[in-house]
């Protein structure tokens, strides 16, 4: 486990991306083919389910430190990492234990059926062989979020460089179906499982925010311009009567929606196809809010699934009967897409929408009016432009409706995990109703790094309780909340839900009777 | 009867008649090191430790008011004996000593337990009553032993050179950057910013021997910079001078650096857990080391840490200051130091 150790402490001790790649490389010339296998595996994601319970760990720690658990929960808080807690917590370790990372998983793997007792003692018997650092990765080895400021993008262009294979045949490669113990890494890296694997995605096209004027753009007729959504941008395959969707974090995320692998296998053909997956209810567009009930569950059940019915919008086509369209222009895509669309009978599968407009300035009126149906705003799309692979200036660029505004106070402070876990990074702010205050929104991003660390002094000043992470402060610091949209909602108990609100400004110059009131807030509803 | 009191403008000696490291203007007050949160403006009066004298006088002005003492030198003021006991903070930092009529009262100031070769080590006293400080008061923290930082900063900088990388280190003028300063001694030239450079020159002048630095002009060669060492200020982060120095690898040295989320900082590219303030076994150690029957706990985790210590069968009291956590100096704070 040293060497791996030593790439993490590497990649952790420099935030530039080529440097982070050469510790990669470095890695992988080195080390044993299962260990690079594993690695790959852990940064995609791909790992074994959790041996132990976390609730365990705590218990074992708080025996071996004779700390109470008060105090267990209070460094917790601080930490913001319960692998990384036990880590810290535990006395330097009596002897060193040195083998390779896939001999460390393979135990662990094998330690799933084993009973508690067999657990502690050899969970036990590793902390005391481990520096901190080693420790903390056994810690995550067993579970929780591993993010160590990799991305796959990094991890595919070291492996690029490393075997000169091309980045997006990689990247097709670590996304697709293998497990470390079915491949060998030079087969991984040539892709000798992908030929066969019909789920392979293209990588996303991603657009720009506009920025530039729109007569710059040149002829409106040249545009293509649909609607954009905030939901999850999918990419859904059906290859040999099978369906996939893959999101575009690279995830596979088909059993999450089982209506759309229905509705989308109905169509005939093969087919990869690039839309939304968005909460819809009675044809209206729910917030991203809503969604989110849908993601990541063990099970979709079907009550969720009446509760929160979802649907897709299809923006684009990639791949017909085995042709790659990628290089054909959107206009000649599109008209590839409303062909395979016209056998469609599902009613959650919806095109999207292309604007028809005459001049930029209609457009601009458009744009504003795209938030009364929970719409982000309007993509822009040259009509002659190929679906590039990842982000190209100059074809695709989004323009989002200007975000709405109000003044709240800050009533809880929270301390932030990972990054700034000693300072107070979230916040929850209120507005006036009537004589009291009433939450409207938490918010963590907007405020630089002086901002927190006066925020945070101020909290440590001002707060009500002393222990655990959340502090009640005195409403006095006012601050300007921009989000994106509103609606009414049941859920929460100011009758509102804010959608992607944060920080835009401190408003030093403004004290709480200056602040907003929930009727002018739900004013917004009725205005968008 | 009562010898110390806690008031609005600082812990106050009632017999005595003057304040420690007080926050607001006072007749007399005692300073236990020269920290801006410590060592504030605006007093008539100023008593501190030999080394700090020079530090005080170059951030507050060459014309304050200040005597100072050695290190268990007795001053008698108002009937009450103050003497100055060695914290280990920074150079010149102090835990005051106060007795009257059998009565002994230690206020801790900022202290680490673990010798940094560059301050008089911390020396536990015995008293009555403790007021002691927690800034690191959780069992997460476990600083490295003085051998094991030293290997972690040199190898960092020789593989930055190795990567022809220039190493540039952010610290606070007062204590961080000296302590770096010692830290990396011997692995190349050390350039340090005007504000470390002129506090360096104003602790040098009181006798004490520090590692050699060169100053880092605005108008430095590229050339001359590429591969070396730079000391700064934290609240540079960012700045021009900064963008000017060739192919920098940044690193902020910080006790809240211990805790990795805190060492992913923005736009950093390292963090090392050098901290001038004690451990949580260093904090437990000192508490004990005194046999105080009272302990008042200030800034920093003192809720916890009374919590802790009174569930040990030590009586502990919070006591709120607005002492400030001088371990990640923000920008607000640099600004005010004279450049
Ligand atoms: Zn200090
Ligand atoms: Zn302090």
């Amino acid at each position: 486990m040293k060497d791996f150790s030593n790439l993490i402490s590497a990649i952790e001790i420099t935030n530039k991306t080529n440097a982070k790649i050469d510790a990669l490389v470095n890695y992988f010339r080195t080390a044993p083919d299962k260990d690079k296998l594993w690695l790959i595996a852990l940064f995609t994601g791909k790992r074994p389910s959790r041996p132990v319970k976390s609730n365990l760990m705590k218990t074992w720690v708080m025996e071996i430190t004779q700390l109470p658990e008060w105090l267990f929960l209070e460094s917790y808080a601080s930490v913001g990492d319960l692998g990384e807690t036990i880590a810290l917590l535990l006395p330097n370790p009596e002897y060193k234990i040195e083998k390779p990372l896939h001999i460390w998983i393979d135990e662990l793997i094998n330690l799933k059926q084993k009973t508690d007792e067999e657990k502690k003692i050899y969970v036990l018997e590793a902390w005391n062989g481990l520096e901190a650092q080693e420790r903390l990765i056994f810690n995550k080895l067993i579970g929780g979020s591993f993010r160590i400021g990799v991305s796959k993008k990094t991890l595919v262009n070291s492996l690029a460089k490393l075997s000169g294979i091309d980045a997006n045949q990689l990247m097709h490669s670590i996304i697709g179906n293998w497990t470390p113990n079915s491949i060998s890494f030079d087969d991984l890296l040539n892709g000798e499982h992908i030929n066969y694997d019909n789920s392979k995605p293209y990588p996303f096209c991603l657009a720009y925010s506009l920025e530039k004027d729109l007569e710059d753009l040149g002829k409106t007729n040249e545009w293509q311009v649909e609607y954009k959504w905030d939901g999850i941008r999918g990419q859904i395959i059906k290859r040999k009567e099978e369906v996939f969707i893959w999101s575009r974090g690279e995830e596979l995320v088909t059993e999450q929606f089982p209506e759309l692998v229905e509705a989308v296998g109905q169509l005939e053909g093969n087919f990869v196809i690039d839309g939304e997956i968005l909460a819809i209810k009675d044809s209206a567009v729910l917030l991203f809010n809503d969604l989110q009930k849908r993601l990541n569950r063990k099970n979709v059940t079907k009550k969720l699934m009446e509760e929160v019915p979802v649907g897709l919008y299809i923006y684009d086509i990639l791949e017909w009967n085995e042709v790659d369209l990628r290089t054909f222009s959107m206009e000649e895509r599109r008209v590839k897409l409303e062909e395979l669309f016209k056998q469609n009978t599902s009613d959650i599968l919806k095109l999207s929408e292309v604007i028809n407009f005459k001049n930029w300035d209609e457009l601009d009126a458009l744009r504003n009016i795209a938030r009364s149906f929970n719409s982000e705003g309007l993509m822009l799309k040259k009509k002659d432009s190929i679906y590039h692979v990842g982000r190209k200036k100059g074809d695709w660029w989004k323009w989002k409706v200007d975000p709405l505004t109000i003044d709240a106070v800050m009533i809880y402070a929270q301390k932030g995990s990972g990054r700034r876990s000693s300072k107070y990074t979230d916040y929850t702010f209120a507005v006036k109703n009537e004589d009291k205050l009433v939450t409207v929104a938490k918010a963590y991003l907007g405020l630089t790094d002086v901002e927190i660390t006066e925020i945070s002094r101020w909290v440590n000043k001002n707060a009500i309780e002393k222990f655990g992470p959340v502090r009640t402060v005195k409403p006095e610091l006012v601050f300007e909340i921009a989000f994106e949209g509103i609606a009414y909602s049941k859920r929460h108990k100011s009758g509102v839900a804010l959608r992607f609100p944060r920080m835009k400004r401190w408003r030093k110059d403004k004290t709480v009777k200056d602040i907003d009131t929930i009727e002018s807030v739900k004013a917004l509803i009725d205005a968008n | 009867m009562k010898l110390i009191k806690f008031t609005k403008k600082g812990i106050y000696c009632i017999p005595g008649k003057f304040y420690l490291d007080p926050w607001y203007p006072v007749d007399y007050a005692i300073i236990s090191h020269g920290h801006a949160d410590h060592s504030r403006a605006g007093n008539k009066h100023y008593l501190c430790h030999n080394d700090s004298k020079a530090i005080i006088k170059h951030r507050l002005g060459q014309d304050i008011f200040i005597e100072s003492l050695r290190y268990n030198e007795p001053r008698n003021i108002n009937g009450v004996q103050v003497s100055f006991f060695p914290a280990g903070h920074v150079i010149g930092s102090a835990q005051i000593r106060l007795e009257y009529k059998g009565f002994v009262v230690v206020f801790s100031g900022d202290y680490k337990t673990q010798p940094d070769f560059i301050s008089t080590p911390f020396e536990p006293v015995k008293c009555h009553e403790f007021i002691t400080e927690s800034t690191f008061g959780l069992p997460i923290y476990k600083w490295k032993e003085e051998a094991a930082l030293q290997t972690q900063l040199q190898n960092w900088v020789l593989q930055n050179q190795q990567n022809n990388r220039t190493s540039v280190f952010l610290g606070y003028s007062l204590g961080k950057a000296q302590r770096i300063m010692k830290l990396i001694e011997g692995v190349d030239d050390i350039f340090v910013h005007t504000a470390i450079h002129n506090l360096n020159y104003a602790i040098s002048g009181s006798g004490i021997e520090l590692p050699e630095t060169t100053l880092l002009n605005y108008d430095f060669k590229k050339a001359d910079l590429q591969n070396k060492i730079v000391i700064m200020p934290p609240g540079l982060l960012g700045s021009r001078l900064l963008k000017k120095i060739p192919n920098a690898s940044t690193a902020i040295c910080s006790g809240w650096m211990h805790i990795r989320g805190n060492r992913r900082w923005k736009g950093v590219d390292a963090g090392f857990a050098v901290s001038d303030h004690a451990d949580w076994d260093g904090l437990l150690e000192a508490v004990k080391a005194t046999e105080a029957e009272k302990v008042y706990v200030t800034h920093g985790s003192q809720a916890v840490f009374s919590k802790y210590l009174n569930e040990i069968g030590i009586e502990a009291h919070e006591l709120k200051t607005e002492f400030g956590d001088d371990e990640l100096a923000s920008e607000v704070e640099i600004k005010t130091e004279k450049a």
